[in-house]
């Protein structure tokens, strides 16, 4: 696999044109794979979600949190819109998708609060982030709408990775340099086992408020960034 | 331009069809969810109560005894719910869901819980808020005991002019991070305490009289 240069990952939300929509072998799947774990990935190269991104990476399990959401919704939406792609006239394709990723999430928000309250509970305040999240509306624009089924559902979960990925990366390195901790609260999500996987690396370690402000947020962001540009940089020399 | 107009109406019509299919998937959800999510939130909200008021410290039906303070009688910003926990009939904790409007983004809502004969806290705990995760969120008692604090609390104990966050010259702490969370929280337990001490004995009467099988009341407890 070839790495593409830096300038070439840029937002580019043609990357697939009509005709090649409906191919579903193992090269294709690999590529759409790899463009949502690395090449196009939402959060280092799409720049896609940006506000929710920020908000709530404070720690590690914040971030795992919003990123399942992600993941859930951006595969069900890809899914949805692939199916009704011949039916959705061009002129109104952009209401369509509000009107669709609106009613997904709500959907998704009623039964998790009904059927998982304790994981609703966590959850519960990241999913109507997921509404601001343009990350999803972009992928029905840029892939869904021209690719079949298959295709967008792989679309969506792999993008979901990708995006679950930066998130996790940027709540770690913010929970260690922030607080000092790693995995705090993570008995919130997995329940009463999860108690011992709380890290504190560094005993006397009292915590850098700024890292988990938004100014640390936007920094740590610009440092995954830089590295993603040099990882391809050695990749591609 | 009869072409345009053509045009127009299908599209209309399209996204009206769509608008109508969304509207009844989501209404078809919320009424196959509304029952349970009621359910819970009575489960939950019952939880709570308990985490307060242990559930072998009183002998009544506590999440339905509930009477509603009129915010114009007191300075409460919105209607208050106060549930009223008795033992054998005897007044035993006034559990309030106080409302706060001076956090850092929306309304907090809380349980707190003072006790009928000294007017302490019998505890407090947050049940919604739309605080800052990772800042404002400390005071969720899954994340910090900070809520803990406030137990035996009381106007005397510390004096009333102790009654604000650290920052302010009092006596509880604020926690990193966040100062105008615990300050929002600290106010609104001193001034629903200020009420207690006034009204306590009147909100139970009220309650009793309005129930008056309450002092005849079984002691068990099925619905708990």
């Amino acid at each position: 696999m070839s790495a593409t240069s830096p300038t070439d990952t840029g937002i580019d939300l043609d990357d697939v044109s009509p005709p090649k929509g409906t191919v579903w072998n193992k090269s294709e799947r690999r590529k759409i794979t790899m463009d949502g774990l690395w090449h196009n990935n939402p959060g280092l190269v799409q720049l896609l979600g940006l506000c929710p991104l920020l908000a709530v990476t404070g720690n590690l399990i914040n971030g795992l949190g919003l990123g399942i959401a992600t993941i859930i919704t951006l595969t069900v939406s890809n899914i949805i819109i692939a199916f009704t792609r011949n039916w959705v006239r061009k002129e109104i394709r952009i209401p369509y998708y509000v009107l669709v990723i609106a009613s997904i999430v709500t959907m998704i928000d009623l039964s998790m609060n009904a059927i998982t309250p304790e994981l609703h509970s966590v959850l519960g305040i990241f999913i109507p982030l997921i509404v601001t999240n343009c990350l999803i509306i972009g992928r029905a624009e840029a892939f869904a709408s021209k690719n079949t089924i298959k295709r967008a559902a792989l679309d969506g979960f792999m993008m979901g990775l990708g995006f679950t990925l930066v998130l996790i990366a940027l709540g770690a390195i913010r929970e260690i340099i922030g607080s000092g901790t790693l995995f705090a609260d993570a008995s919130l999500m997995f329940g009463d086992i999860a108690k011992d996987w709380y890290i504190k690396p560094f005993e006397e370690y009292q915590g850098f408020l700024l890292a988990i402000l938004p100014p640390g947020a936007f920094l740590v962001m610009g440092f995954l960034i830089a590295m993603k540009n040099v990882v391809d940089k050695k990749l591609k020399s | 331009m009869k072409q345009h107009f053509e045009a127009m109406k299908k599209a209309g019509a399209s996204l009206a069809l769509f608008a109508f299919i969304s509207v009844v998937l989501v209404s078809t959800t919320n009424s196959l969810t509304k029952h349970k999510i009621e359910e819970n939130q009575a489960k939950m909200l019952l939880k709570a109560l308990n985490q307060i008021a242990p559930n072998n410290s009183y002998d009544n039906d506590l999440a339905n005894s509930k009477i509603i303070i009129d915010p114009a009688e007191n300075g409460f910003i919105r209607e208050t719910p106060v549930y009223l926990a008795t033992l054998k009939g005897k007044p035993v904790t006034a559990i309030f869901e106080v409302t706060t409007l001076k956090g850092y983004s929306g309304a907090i809502t809380f349980l707190l819980g003072i006790n009928v004969d000294d007017k302490s806290v019998d505890g407090l705990r947050v049940v919604s808020h739309h605080e800052t995760p990772g800042l404002g969120d400390k005071m969720e008692i899954r994340k910090s005991d900070w809520v803990l604090g406030f137990d035996g609390k009381s106007l005397g104990n510390p004096d009333i002019e102790q009654w604000h966050v650290k920052k302010d010259g009092g006596d509880f702490d604020q926690f990193t991070g966040a100062t105008i969370t615990p300050r929002a929280i600290v106010n609104a337990t001193r001034s629903t305490l200020l009420y207690a001490q006034e009204n306590m004995d009147r909100i139970f009467m009220t309650h009793l009289n309005s129930v008056p099988n309450s002092n005849k009341q079984s002691k068990t407890k099925g619905t708990q």
